[in-house]
């Protein structure tokens, strides 16, 4: 039961984060980039503010897998990094807290891009 | 001669057919959810596996994850007609972003590995990485500039 | 020239036609009247970029064939298409013995080389001209538009770029179908941003033309049998009706559009229906030359219509305007 919760909690969150880029989506007809540059730095921001705190520790991988949450893991990065070891801990901290996320996928889009190709539609 | 002609700019917003908002928002929200709750999933599948490992740890693992699923989708041609179905429900996921990493990768192989593949990349995800990367720095020094406000 | 039209006095005929589609132009309503599709429209290229040319030579190999002409036997061959720098007609054409000029109108390119190539034959130097224009829907996505594998949705306002080629063979002596004139567009531009919107960007563009058309021909609407616009969609032809009447014009059953004609909007998921070079191209060298062939049509004008835009005029804030040119033939 307490899982079915936590599933329930993970759904809504995402699912509304998710919900809101369509909402913007379709009234101003930006396109995936903006909208993936806007919710990383509304991440960045609400870490900053001490605020994704909250809505992490209720929504869990709905808050993180969205790409807000990859926004604030830079803002919190880059605050530990800056707190520990000073200016090179803040210039350093945000970039390696997503380390692993960007490798991924960059050697990942390298593998795939050699091997697949583009399919007509 | 040419200037905007606001009676049409007008006419054509009211008499072009629009997005479905109802719809749409339910298909964002359900693919949307779904797939954080797929990323739940792992997360709890790898702390089980993997007690020794920290959250971090655990949160690195999943998106690794995530990303390698979207890189496999999009090399078969599949995930775009997520996308077409859920569209943000498939795009603000970090599933998104590697997919907007991928695909170019995939399109411009036939202008070559290092001008085409590897060039354009990040043609369409690179400004995620420049403000992503930029703005933490800011918010580093300004944590050195009021350290106290962050507890340090 | 009044009103921007020309009258070819000395007669403008077209000698034969010939149409390549792809895979899901074949499949929709007017499969049948196409002379050949392929069933991959990669072709075993290794680029569709490759395939496009690929299937453009085969266009106009396949109109030499069928009129028994070698290529000496063709003054010139006016091509042109979407690519950047036109770079897929022009590397077309080194495979012909053929003299060579491209031309690019957006979508309504092919309007163009049928008026240039009538005008040249009009004149007395030239007896015979190919006419030809080429998409691909996969070329054209990822050079307006984003990667394929993207996963984005499209908007409603969007529209599918026909995979093809239409050629025409005109010359001044023999066919049954005569080019009697022509008007030519001015750009015209009425702000609209939203290059997805074609529709909206060139249906100004659409009724300038054709207001000229009938001033500068003396005709209207009762003289053609059709009238038929390049690639407006559903929602840009429902706006050049609207803009017409506007001006006290009613287009009536007669109006129809090529991008509506070429698929089955809804089933084949196509937004507002087919666009591109080879649109107005494949509808008219398939279906309306066949129904004029064979006495069903009698007059009937065509206009192209083209937006214009690249991706880098849109990112740096430059408005879409449209251009439509009008040829009138009859049997």
């Amino acid at each position: 039961m307490e899982t079915f919760l936590t599933y329930l909690q993970v759904f809504a969150v995402g699912g509304t984060i998710c919900l809101i880029g369509q909402v913007i989506i379709n009234t101003t007809k930006v396109t995936s980039a903006r909208i993936l540059v806007g919710y990383l730095l509304l991440g960045v921001v609400l870490e900053t503010a001490g605020v994704y705190k909250y809505i992490r520790d209720f929504g869990k991988a709905g808050a993180t897998v969205p790409i807000i949450g990859f926004g604030s893991n830079l803002a919190r990065g880059a605050i530990d990094g800056a707190l520990e070891s000073g200016i090179l801990g803040a210039v350093t901290g945000g970039i390696e807290a997503v380390a692993a996320g960007i490798a991924a996928v960059i050697f990942f889009a390298f593998i795939v891009g050699l091997v697949a190709t583009p399919k007509t539609k | 001669m040419n200037e905007p002609n606001e009676a049409y700019l007008k006419l054509i917003k009211e008499k072009m057919p629009k997005s479905k908002h109802l719809l749409t928002m339910f298909r964002a929200f359900w693919t949307g959810g779904t797939i954080c709750c797929i990323g739940q999933a792992f997360t709890d599948l790898y702390t089980f596996l993997f007690s020794e490992l920290g959250e971090k740890d655990v949160a690195a693992l999943t998106t690794i994850t995530l990303i390698f699923i979207t890189a496999v989708l999009t090399g078969f041609g599949i995930y775009d007609k997520i996308g077409a179905y859920a569209g943000a429900g498939s795009i603000v996921p970090i599933t998104g972003f590697a997919n907007s990493v991928v695909s170019p990768a995939v399109e411009h192989k036939r202008e070559g590995v290092v001008f085409g593949l590897c060039a354009n990349m990040f043609s369409v995800a690179g400004p995620v990485i420049v403000f992503g990367i930029s703005s933490s720095v800011v918010v580093g020094l300004i944590v050195i500039l009021f350290k106290g406000a962050f507890g340090g | 020239m009044k009103n921007h039209t020309v009258f070819f006095k000395s007669g403008v005929f077209i000698e034969d036609t010939a149409t390549i589609v792809g895979p899901k132009e074949a499949e929709g309503p007017l499969g049948r009247y196409f002379d050949k599709s392929v069933s991959d429209d990669l072709l075993g290229q290794k680029s569709h970029e490759k395939a496009e040319i690929r299937l453009h030579i085969s266009a106009i190999r396949y109109l030499l064939n069928k009129t028994g002409h070698k290529d000496g036997d063709v003054d010139l061959c006016i091509s042109g298409d979407l690519l950047d720098e036109i770079v897929g007609a022009s590397l077309t054409m080194r495979e012909f013995d053929i003299p060579f000029m491209g031309v690019y109108n957006a979508c309504a390119t092919f309007a163009e080389s049928l008026i240039l190539a009538s005008s040249l034959i009009d004149g007395g130097n030239f007896d015979r001209i190919i006419c030809s224009t080429s998409s691909h829907f996969c070329t054209a996505e990822r050079q307006y538009r984003f990667p394929l594998e993207l996963g984005n949705q499209r908007t409603p306002l969007s529209q599918w770029t026909a995979t093809g080629v239409g050629a025409t063979m005109l010359n001044r002596v023999k066919g049954k179908i005569r080019i009697d004139c022509a008007t030519i567009g001015r750009v015209v531009d009425y702000g609209v941003r939203d290059a997805n919107d074609m529709g909206a960007c060139m249906a100004p563009a659409a009724r300038e033309t054709l207001l000229s058309h009938f001033e500068g021909s003396s005709r209207d609407v009762d003289y053609y049998d059709m009238i038929l616009t390049g690639d407006l969609g559903e929602a840009g032809s429902g706006l050049l009706r609207l803009l017409m009447e506007e001006k006290g014009v009613r287009l009536g059953e007669k109006y129809r559009d090529c991008g509506v004609l070429l698929f089955n909007r809804v089933a084949q998921d196509v937004g507002q229906g087919g666009s591109g070079a080879a649109c107005s191209s494949s509808v008219f060298n398939g279906y309306v030359y066949k129904k004029m062939m064979c006495g069903e049509l009698k007059r009937v004008l065509l206009i192209p219509t083209g937006a214009l835009c690249s991706k880098t005029s849109t990112l740096q804030g430059e408005t879409v305007p449209g251009i439509a040119h009008a040829v009138s033939f009859t049997v």
